[in-house]
């Protein structure tokens, strides 16, 4: 048994994807350094002191926005899944029309439909003593988006739901359970770990959406964006609104995939973890080249 | 009713030609922005998929920052953000310019930002779903790579990607609604505009959100056919 090195690897050529990858990655840290220098020569400390509060400001509003939103959709969207899979057309039909409209039409249309369509039933509101609701624009945007996002929730849970294999549910039945245990114990369970990456991409796509109250006057993140830009004329308070919403659409993004791994860890298969037949037996230094066991014939 | 009929009419009376207008705008726009959308969101695709880590890593930082930032946001970086720009190098040139951003054209750009970086991640999946073998045969055969893209992965691509990219069509048609704010006279600035002068605004926003309705039961049926197209070679089932 004779050892000889391999060979060092052949140096990377210029490829013309390479030379196209470098020359855009080169771009992007020329926009990166571009944008950096251009906050730098902004800096205007009185700019920072007066709007970094109004801007936590819309932070938070943003947030109550989408959290809020999310919650009563979720609870919205169990009677529509209920809906959409009965076999009662009573029930399914209307269950049906509801994810349609709130599916096939712009959620910005959907928010001025609520907002400024409510001016048209003023006395009818006034009536059943709902006008003080609807003449606010952060609880009509709330009412809109729980709904928008209560139609998308239910279309997520219902293919999750009817993802689950059906022997589930017969095994269910054959142990003699009621059709609401099955439902609570078995299908809903493993019908949520389907649906929790799509649930992940309604939560960014919620965050992102949200920035359409501001066109109604919620000061939200992006309303206070718009206020000071429209009071400064300063385009620094867009790219700063654009950085935190790309961090916290990131930091969400992160945290769900960390999320999922954990709440699916059940379901991985160990990969080949080391087994002791397995050992490598050089531990080769990282500066030279593997070594390479060949017999070498005698 | 018979008010409401007066008012959604056509000519003097009503706002029918207004809004006709309106959607013929939203049409135009979601029409003019697909295949700039397709076909940057193809070479990011391409750039995604390549060995190269400088490339791959360039076009992931472009849909993270697309997909990341809210539409709206996009939009008014876009539109500010050029507006600014162009001015500065105007300025260079001129004394005082005059400088105005066609909406549309904002709107166009901003959309397609959106538009490829999902369909990159569309176009990416379904590259996925072709093996090996394909481009194999193609350099087996001696075609050069370009001929293999052309004549043997992009039509496979086309049928893989078409349920993925109705969706996003879908999403564009809707997402057109947001150039309206900066002053676009698509369908809802011109019932919006309605809404305002006859203070009848759940009639008129109603109107707009079942003509955005229409639309997208309108492009479901050309996409159905598009897709029957792209699968007639497919054996039935």
């Amino acid at each position: 048994m004779t050892y000889v090195s391999a060979p060092p690897p052949p140096p990377r050529r210029w490829t013309r994807s390479r030379l196209a990858g470098n020359g855009l990655m080169l771009f992007w840290l020329a926009a990166g350094l571009a944008l950096a220098y251009f906050l730098v020569a902004q800096y205007d400390a009185e700019f920072y002191a007066r709007y970094t509060p109004k801007f936590f400001n819309g932070f938070l509003v943003t947030l109550q926005i989408v959290s809020l939103s999310l919650i009563i959709g979720a609870a919205v969207s169990l009677p529509i899944v209920f809906g959409r899979t009965s076999r009662n057309p009573f029930a399914a039909v209307p269950a049906y029309s509801f994810v349609y409209f709130f599916r096939g039409t712009p959620l910005i249309a959907q928010t001025f439909l609520v907002y400024y369509g409510a001016g048209s039933f003023r006395n009818e509101l006034d009536a059943v003593g709902l006008w003080w609701f609807f003449r606010e624009a952060y609880y009509c945007v709330i009412f809109t988006f729980s709904l928008n996002t209560a139609a998308y929730q239910a279309e997520i849970l219902r293919g999750a739901i009817r993802n689950v294999p059906k022997g589930q549910r017969e095994a269910g039945q054959s142990l003699g359970l009621s059709r609401w245990a099955i439902f609570r114990k078995i299908i809903l369970p493993q019908a949520l770990i389907i649906a929790l990456r799509p649930y992940g991409n309604e939560v960014v796509l919620m965050v992102k959406g949200s920035a359409i109250a501001s066109i109604v006057t919620v000061f939200d993140l992006m309303g206070e964006t718009r206020r000071a830009f429209s009071r400064t004329f300063d385009f620094q308070t867009y790219i700063w609104a654009a950085i935190i919403y790309l961090v916290v659409v990131e930091v969400l993004r992160r945290v769900w995939d960390m999320l999922e791994a954990r709440l699916t860890r059940h379901l991985k298969r160990i990969t080949e973890a080391a087994s002791p037949d397995e050992e490598t037996p050089t531990q080769h230094q990282p500066d030279e080249p593997p070594k390479i066991e060949i017999a070498l014939p005698r | 009713m018979d008010e409401a009929l007066t008012l959604l009419s056509f000519g003097d009376q009503g706002w029918g030609d207004e809004i006709a207008h309106g959607v013929f705008i939203t049409i135009s726009l979601a029409l003019a922005t697909l295949p700039f959308g397709l076909i940057i969101g193809f070479f990011i695709a391409l750039a995604k998929k390549s060995e190269e880590p400088s490339l791959k890593r360039a076009a992931e930082i472009y849909t993270t920052i697309f997909r990341g930032l809210p539409e709206l946001l996009t939009l008014f970086i876009v539109f500010f953000g050029a507006q600014i720009l162009i001015r500065q190098i105007a300025l260079v040139f001129v004394d005082k310019p005059q400088i105005e951003i066609n909406s549309f054209v904002a709107g166009m750009v901003a959309l397609s930002l959106v538009f490829s970086s999902y369909a990159s991640e569309a176009f990416l999946s379904a590259f996925r779903a072709i093996p090996e073998g394909q481009y194999e045969g193609g350099s087996a055969v001696g075609l050069t790579r370009v001929q293999t893209m052309r004549l043997i992965i992009l039509p496979q691509l086309i049928r893989l990607t078409l349920p993925a990219l109705s969706n996003l069509w879908l999403v564009l048609l809707k997402d057109t609604a947001l150039v309206s704010v900066i002053g676009l006279s698509d369908i809802l600035r011109q019932t919006g505009i309605a809404a305002r002068v006859t203070k009848e605004a759940f009639l008129f926003f109603g109107t707009a959100c079942l003509l955005y309705l229409l639309l997208a039961v309108a492009s479901s049926v050309v996409l159905a056919g598009i897709e029957k197209w792209a699968n007639r070679g497919e054996a039935p089932r």
